[in-house]
């Protein structure tokens, strides 16, 4: 067997919080924002991870990128460990993983024409390209992604939010990576232009063979594009499994609250849907509930669960709680 | 189910093909810009003093040193500004022609003002952009250093200057500059701070593209609009500056002047009743001024059409 | 009479590019304790219709035609008179709390001030009314709370003191204008019961506007569809959902990608929304619709009905959309 393309162990991220107007040596108080994640990715694979504002899935994306400082491993093919790498020897991986931000307008400089967007990476990676080289390059990537490649010299402001999306993903696959981190490409478009987006996504991967890591708020917008999917809350991965399997049977309290909130576009469903609410508000990340991080919301939660932290138990179907055997992926 | 099929021709329906030239922000900042009448105005006002400070002195007949013996000693009877003897804003009490001289002057004002200006958008620029992208420690220590310049009491420094080195245009410029870029740094510091976390910064970031380029490519070309408003508005604090100064006899030395030397020598001719003396300077002193400032204002307008 | 009545709505920005049409012939009227859910894309012209009602628009707009509320014209009316209406009859809740609470005020003044200003309650019992307005929002402690900072407050939590704050006169009309958007689905799947609840014991009418069809189906009775600035389509929820007439609420439909079925690939509406500075002539969605023909780059049919409670403004008959 092969080894996986990106293999993330025990990934730990923590911010360092100072109040204002603490004094220099006052102590910082310190936010986990990742506690400890392990994932695998394959070659063409598409992971997608979901969890509310503030469960660490941006975080996730950014430290695998290197644009926060994180602890634990990342395999790379099995072998090369990016966070031991310095900035120099990082710089040829940074070709091979790119990312698509989430707010198409604030991702792209205002100030730079598409082209000169879509040509950054490749300046940076190939600097021995001529100009025309990369102008051909670029052209041929905008019609790859559905721009049409007169349209070059303009600026982002002269395109809608679906289209600036598009110049993202360009820009992302021009280096031509085997990995794309998607951080909620598509939560602020419309609705008949997130669907363009996901199917572009889809037929990219499937065509150039990408890996993908797909991170949403949603559970319905990864449905569609993910092969197994992630469930992260407060920093801490809840359920980890094939996609069917977690849409026709989530095992963990919360995947199911977060299956019940999504709203169904069929009104007699939807009155009929079973509502599994989560009370109150996500717990602040500052100090996290002990036991199970989830328990303070939980609808099912016993004393079990304030004093020990459930382990990531399974084998393809993977879940994080005390009253879910796993190899059933039953409640207990 | 709806097919999802275009119509022949239909992309170029939706897309527009004719238009295939950008429109860069500043392009439409321009044309903002071009629509503001006060600002153009103030612009083609100041194109005008600039011009009659580049070209007044070759037109005028009397170069800014030549003495009128007609005139010397009775300036106030016989300076008056007329067009026989070629005085056209009269002259000083010295007999010399205040109209080259109004010309020197306001070349002098505006240089100082440019001069000083370029320097702290120069060094202002750089220090609060490198201040803000790097962070950390690196911020700490170079806002501080600005924090303990500024506390230096700025005009004690310049007079101290002037009084020890001799006064001469060099020392001015030193002066003004070696502070002015205090407010600019602190601007654009504060500006890169907010831009630094922007989405696009960090794609360069993950792309691995270089500090360096990241500040040249990312940051300054999206500082410029706050730069160059802020400049227009420190223009006129730098003559006013130099005017202070030549006001206290300290500016330029003889027989340069400036437009606060001028107004220095006018204010003392108020007692004979020359006027012009004052007047003439003093005009083309406030009338720069307020054209800056409306430029300025047009500027920031047609930078920043979301804050009105 | 109906509580509020609008006829032929438009809204109008001029802007140094030219004029453009936000919104054009709107026309609906709503009962005490109906639901109404405005569905569009951005530039749909979904918010200004809002607006435009609550006389808020911006200075460069217009609107014209007409808005009676319980008979009297309410749209263009005097300053005072809109006034006196907004806080007392018709309320709002916008999209983003954080935007509309005054950062500086606690929950407490901000609240109180709306019913000492407008009902001319003392202090004490306006203080009174506001904490059992924020228990009936499920505001958790909700008295020691009504004395916090706005930012001291969650998403969430925020969005349930923005609807407290329209409830307080007991409106007559609530209009939420995409109360959900900037919150998760967990939130606002607890925002979306709420305001059900609220609907319920109040019975007022309420206007949900919304670029979530999902949203909808589990609130609303009747549905309008805005696409640049006209109405595609109205029809009662269930139908709507079950046999929607106009191409571009199929597309908008199928175009949601779902939990509930096994579904593959999503159904795109392929190009853009339409710019509203060049808004085309006919119908705004036939640069994007799969059934458009010459005609309807050239005009669009009248909003007709075509069976109880539905209208669908659209050149193509049923049987053509078959």
């Amino acid at each position: 067997m092969t080894a996986p393309l990106l293999d993330v162990r025990d990934l730990r991220v923590s911010f360092k919080i100072r109040n204002d107007g603490d004094m220099p040596w006052t102590k910082h108080r310190e936010l986990k924002a990742l506690n400890g994640v392990n994932l695998t990715l394959n070659a063409g694979e598409t992971l997608g991870i979901v969890g509310e504002s503030g469960c660490g899935k941006s975080t996730l994306a950014r430290a695998l990128i290197q644009i926060v400082p994180a602890s634990g491993k990342v395999l790379w093919q099995g072998q090369t460990d990016l966070l031991t790498l310095t900035p120099r020897q990082m710089l040829a991986y940074r070709s091979q993983v790119q990312m698509v931000f989430q707010d198409p307008l604030v991702s792209l400089n205002p100030r730079m024409s598409v082209g000169a967007i879509v040509a950054e990476p490749l300046r940076t990676h190939h600097p021995d390209l001529s100009q025309t080289q990369i102008k051909q390059r670029v052209q041929e990537m905008m019609e790859r992604v559905g721009l049409l490649p007169n349209q070059i010299n303009r600026y982002p402001h002269e395109f809608s939010g679906g289209q600036c999306q598009r110049i993202g993903i360009a820009r992302a696959l021009i280096v031509g990576p085997k990995l794309l981190i998607c951080d909620e490409p598509v939560s602020a478009l419309d609705v008949s232009i997130q669907a363009q987006v996901i199917n572009l996504l889809a037929e990219l991967q499937r065509d150039l063979g990408l890996a993908m890591i797909f991170i949403a708020h949603d559970l319905s917008v990864v449905k569609h594009i993910s092969n197994r999917v992630m469930v992260l809350y407060l920093g801490r991965t809840m359920e980890l499994a094939a996609s069917k399997a977690l849409f026709a049977h989530a095992a963990h309290p919360y995947t199911k609250a977060l299956l019940s909130a999504v709203p169904i576009p069929d009104p007699a469903k939807e009155r009929a849907k079973q509502m599994i609410p989560l009370e109150g508000d996500l717990p602040s990340p500052m100090s996290p509930p002990s036991g199970c991080v989830f328990r303070t919301r939980c609808s099912i939660a016993q004393n079990r669960c304030a004093s020990e932290v459930p382990a990531l138990l399974g084998t393809t179907h993977q879940v994080a709680c005390h009253l879910v055997n796993t190899a059933t992926s039953e409640p207990v | 189910m709806v097919t999802a099929k275009l119509r022949a021709g239909d992309l170029s329906r939706i897309t527009d093909m004719a238009e295939v030239k950008g429109r860069s922000l500043w392009a439409d900042a321009r044309k903002r810009f071009l629509l503001n009448k006060a600002a153009v105005a103030s612009l083609l006002v100041l194109m005008f003093i600039t011009l009659f400070s580049l070209t007044g002195e070759a037109v005028a007949p009397w170069t800014n040193e030549e003495i009128d013996f007609n005139v010397i000693g009775s300036a106030d009877t016989k300076g008056m500004p007329s067009l026989e003897s070629g005085h056209y804003f009269g002259t000083d009490d010295l007999g010399r022609d205040l109209f080259a001289r109004s010309a020197q002057g306001t070349r002098v004002s505006l240089m100082v003002g440019f001069v000083g200006t370029f320097i702290a958008v120069l060094v202002g620029t750089v220090y609060g952009a490198v201040s803000g992208y790097v962070g950390g420690r690196t911020d700490a220590i170079m806002m501080r250093i600005v924090d303990i310049l500024s506390a230096i009491p700025y005009m004690f420094v310049l007079i101290l200057l002037l009084v020890m080195f001799g006064r001469s245009m060099f020392m001015i410029f030193v002066g003004i500059g070696l502070l002015s870029w205090l407010g600019m740094a602190r601007i654009v510091r504060g500006q890169t701070l907010s831009l630094k976390h922007k989405e696009y910064i960090e794609a360069a970031r993950a792309s691995g593209v270089s500090s360096w380029k990241i500040i040249l490519r990312h940051i300054l070309p999206n500082l410029l609009g706050v730069v160059v408003v802020y400049t227009t508005l420190l223009i006129p604090d730098m003559i006013m500056a130099e005017s202070f100064i030549s006001f206290l006899g300290l500016g330029v030395q003889e027989p340069l002047t400036s437009l606060g030397a001028l107004i220095a020598e006018g204010s003392k001719s108020i007692v004979q009743g020359s006027l012009w003396q004052l007047y003439f300077p003093l005009a083309f002193f406030t009338v720069t001024l307020y054209a800056f400032y409306f430029v300025g204002d047009g500027l920031r307008d047609a930078l920043d059409p979301k804050d009105r | 009479m109906a509580l509020l009545d609008v006829k032929d709505l438009g809204v109008t920005f001029a802007t140094n590019d030219g004029t453009v049409t936000a919104v054009n012939g709107v026309s609906f009227s709503l009962e005490r304790g109906e639901t109404l859910g405005i569905v569009g894309e951005s530039g749909s012209g979904k918010s200004q219709l809002s607006f435009a009602i609550m006389g808020l628009l911006a200075k460069n707009g217009r609107a014209r035609g007409s808005v009676r509320f319980k008979g009297h014209e309410i749209l263009n009316a005097a300053p005072s008179v809109i006034n006196a209406r907004r806080a007392v009859h018709i309320s709002m809740v916008f999209q983003d709390p954080m935007t509309s609470l005054n950062p500086y005020m606690r929950v407490c003044d901000q609240m109180a001030e709306i019913l000492t200003h407008h009902q001319g309650m003392s202090k004490a019992d306006a203080l009174k009314a506001c904490v059992q307005m924020l228990d009936a929002v499920k505001i958790p402690d909700a008295k020691g709370r009504v004395r916090l900072y706005p930012h001291e407050f969650s998403g969430g939590m925020r969005q349930r003191v923005m609807i407290a704050m329209a409830l307080l006169c007991r409106p007559d009309v609530l209009i939420a204008d995409e109360p959900t958007t900037a919150l998760d689905v967990t939130v606002q799947a607890q925002i979306m019961s709420l305001l059900r609840e609220l609907q319920a014991e109040f019975g007022m009418a309420t206007i949900l506007i919304t670029h979530d069809l999902g949203v909808i189906a589990g609130f609303c009775r009747d549905v309008m569809v805005l696409y640049g600035g006209q109405v595609m389509e109205t029809a009662p929820v269930d139908p709507l959902f079950e046999s929607p007439s106009h191409p571009y609420t199929r597309g908008l439909i199928n175009a949601i990608p779902r939990v509930d079925t096994q579904g593959e690939t999503l159904v795109t509406i392929p190009g853009t929304p339409p710019n509203m500075l060049r808004a085309p002539k006919g119908c705004p969605f036939a640069p994007r619709c799969a059934y458009a023909a010459e005609d309807c780059d050239d005009h669009i049919a009248p909003l007709t009905a075509f069976a109880p409670g539905r209208l669908r403004a659209c050149n193509r008959s049923l049987k053509d959309l078959a």
